[in-house]
């Protein structure tokens, strides 16, 4: 590349070195892809497409992998037949396939050690910006899209205007990063970031550990962003090394490159957040909803099913009860962290404490499988979207807490302050 | 020709995904017109039914958040809808709709009602709404959108450039 003039944010740097021309914000390019994925809800259409291309071949089959997580194991014929048909594809091209009880594709990819620090990475569902948090450009893609970079290892990318988020303070014991990026939501709103790239910064980030970071980078998205980036710090590189023997790549911004806008917080003070149904910008203050009766809790998903959060939710459970008019549902995000949980005895203190254990995998989430809610009923989750239906049922309403205002509010059987378990936590 | 408009009674803006079609469908049926019959069915019973072929879907801002489910724009066009008339659309949505082919317009719909008979006049850049005399200004189409939608979508434009992403305006 020619000597740098032009100043640049992380997204355009990586979507540069991806398209080899300097790039700028608002600019169309054709950029080479790291690594794609699909799973079960998206990859029966990424199949069709893929075949009606016509290429017969997968451009790279080694960056490709395919995740049976939504709907597993199977709970109809209809869910049967697609989990085959991918199956049958992975097969005919030797193309990598995560089958049942491995866990969440978004889990399974930070864990794998096939991306890396400045990659581009695109997959066929929304969370895939999860991996921002690696200092990776990972943007969630259709179907059809998918498909195009399965036969040809490219696609075209409008390189997107960057809004920084500065994130600053201490944050007190029982709030987490999950409340921060509910805030953070709040503010923005779900429309507020559409098309654009997010980059987050700031003491508070540095401080936190990748799982508390994954967390936020999920959450993106539901403001509508491209990508949530993080730099590489020394625990980014860490995470990386030990799980790939490649060299990673860091990218950091430009000091003076071109901010759309630069958003800051103060954390020191912050309360628990929770989304209240049925919109994820719709949050409130833990105080302004504590009280309201909760039937169903869901700990886990790509948002907060980590061996952090088990943590969290075991500490505040261990040697207490569910509340008996609760359900307490919980699925680790992956087999790694399943494994990490039943060593350290937080699957031990789940059972004690009356919850039911679900195989790794999105779990309830996505409503086509374990825990439909009933009519009327109220459920808290960890998950990140709490539309109307999401969880099966359009009659029921959910709300989205951390890890630690879902595990107190399953002992009280309504939205709990996790914050009257301090001890607890910050032992 | 004219067609009429469909506006959703509860829902204005930020019509995600799910809403469009639910989890509950997307992930056991694969026949496109089995899934349009559960379009909007969390939101409204049988809106499949009131739609006739050519007709328009109208909505607010950040039409298509959420999901990336390519399910959504093929199950609207599978139900016989002619295109989105929205303020503003989420990006996965926007992309997802282009790739199948599906016409997404951008204008100010405060001056579309539910019913409202609807024309389009694409080299215009108008849509003109008969039921109210107006003829409103929508956002052209970008460049390379609109040779991907005169191939019908992604997959025939791919075709045609035989594997070449050619984007060059």
């Amino acid at each position: 590349m020619a000597a740098k003039i032009v100043k640049q944010t992380i997204a355009e740097k990586i979507l540069s070195a991806h398209a080899q021309k300097e790039l700028r914000a608002g600019e169309i390019a054709i950029c080479e892809v790291d690594f794609c994925l699909g799973q079960d809800g998206t990859s029966s259409l990424i199949i069709e497409n893929f075949e009606k291309l016509g290429t017969g071949k997968v451009f790279n089959a080694s960056q490709f992998t395919m995740f049976i997580d939504h709907s597993a194991p199977s709970p109809n014929t209809g869910v049967s037949a697609i989990h085959k048909l991918m199956r049958g594809f992975a097969a005919k091209h030797s193309v990598k396939i995560s089958d049942i009880g491995r866990g969440i594709c978004h889990q399974l990819m930070i864990e794998s050690g096939s991306i890396t620090c400045g990659n581009l990475v695109v997959g066929a569902d929304s969370h895939t910006c999860t991996y921002g948090a690696l200092n990776i450009f990972s943007t969630g893609v259709g179907s059809t899209d998918l498909a195009i970079s399965l036969a040809s290892g490219k696609n075209w990318f409008r390189v997107p205007e960057t809004i920084k988020i500065v994130i600053k303070g201490k944050l007190p014991v029982g709030v987490y990063s999950k409340d921060v990026i509910l805030r953070i939501i709040k503010t923005i709103t779900s429309k507020g970031a559409n098309y654009k790239a997010l980059e987050f910064c700031g003491d508070t980030i540095g401080r936190m550990s990748l799982d508390a970071r994954f967390t936020i980078a999920n959450m993106s998205v539901e403001m509508g962003a491209k990508c949530g980036i993080f730099e590489a710090d020394k625990k980014v590189l860490d995470w990386i090394t030990r799980r790939t023997k490649r060299k990673p790549s860091p990218v950091t911004a430009d000091e003076g490159s071109s901010y759309e806008g630069v958003k800051e917080y103060h954390v020191s003070s912050m309360t628990p957040q929770v989304a209240m149904p049925h919109e994820v910008d719709n949050v409130a203050s833990i105080g302004d909803v504590e009280g309201t009766r909760i039937d169903e809790v869901f700990i886990g998903t790509c948002t907060n099913g980590r061996l952090e959060d088990l943590e969290v939710a075991a500490r505040i459970l261990k040697n207490n009860k569910v509340h008996p008019e609760t359900r307490l549902m919980v699925a680790p995000a992956s087999r790694e962290v399943f494994l990490s949980a039943v060593k350290k005895g937080y699957v031990e203190t789940f059972i004690d404490a009356g919850a039911a254990l679900l195989g790794p995998g999105c779990g309830p989430c996505v409503g086509t499988h374990n825990g439909v809610p009933a009519d009327g009923e109220n459920v808290i989750s960890t998950a990140n979207r709490n539309f109307k239906g999401r969880m099966g049922n359009p009659n029921a309403n959910i709300f989205l807490a951390s890890p630690a205002t879902c595990a107190a509010s399953a002992l009280e059987g309504k939205i709990s302050d996790p914050r009257a378990f301090s001890r607890r936590l910050s032992q | 020709m004219s067609n009429l408009a469909h506006r959703l009674k509860k829902l204005q803006n930020n019509v995600n995904t799910d809403y469009i079609i639910s989890g509950r469908y997307k992930f056991r049926i694969r026949d496109a017109r089995e899934l349009a019959k559960y379009v909007f069915a969390d939101l409204e019973k049988d809106f499949y039914k009131k739609v006739a072929r050519g007709d328009f879907l109208v909505s607010g801002e950040n039409f298509g958040c959420g999901s990336s489910r390519e399910q959504a724009p093929q199950a609207l066009k599978a139900a016989g809808l002619r295109a989105v008339v929205a303020k503003s659309f989420a990006r996965i949505f926007y992309r997802n709709a282009l790739n199948l082919g599906l016409l997404l317009l951008e204008c100010n719909t405060n001056y579309i009602d539910d019913h409202d008979e609807l024309e389009l006049d694409l080299g215009r850049n108008i849509i003109k709404n008969k039921s109210k005399g107006l003829n409103i200004a929508c956002k052209p189409i970008a460049p390379l959108a609109k040779k991907i939608l005169a191939e019908g979508g992604m997959v025939e434009y791919f075709k045609k450039h035989k594997g070449q992403l050619e984007i060059e305006a």
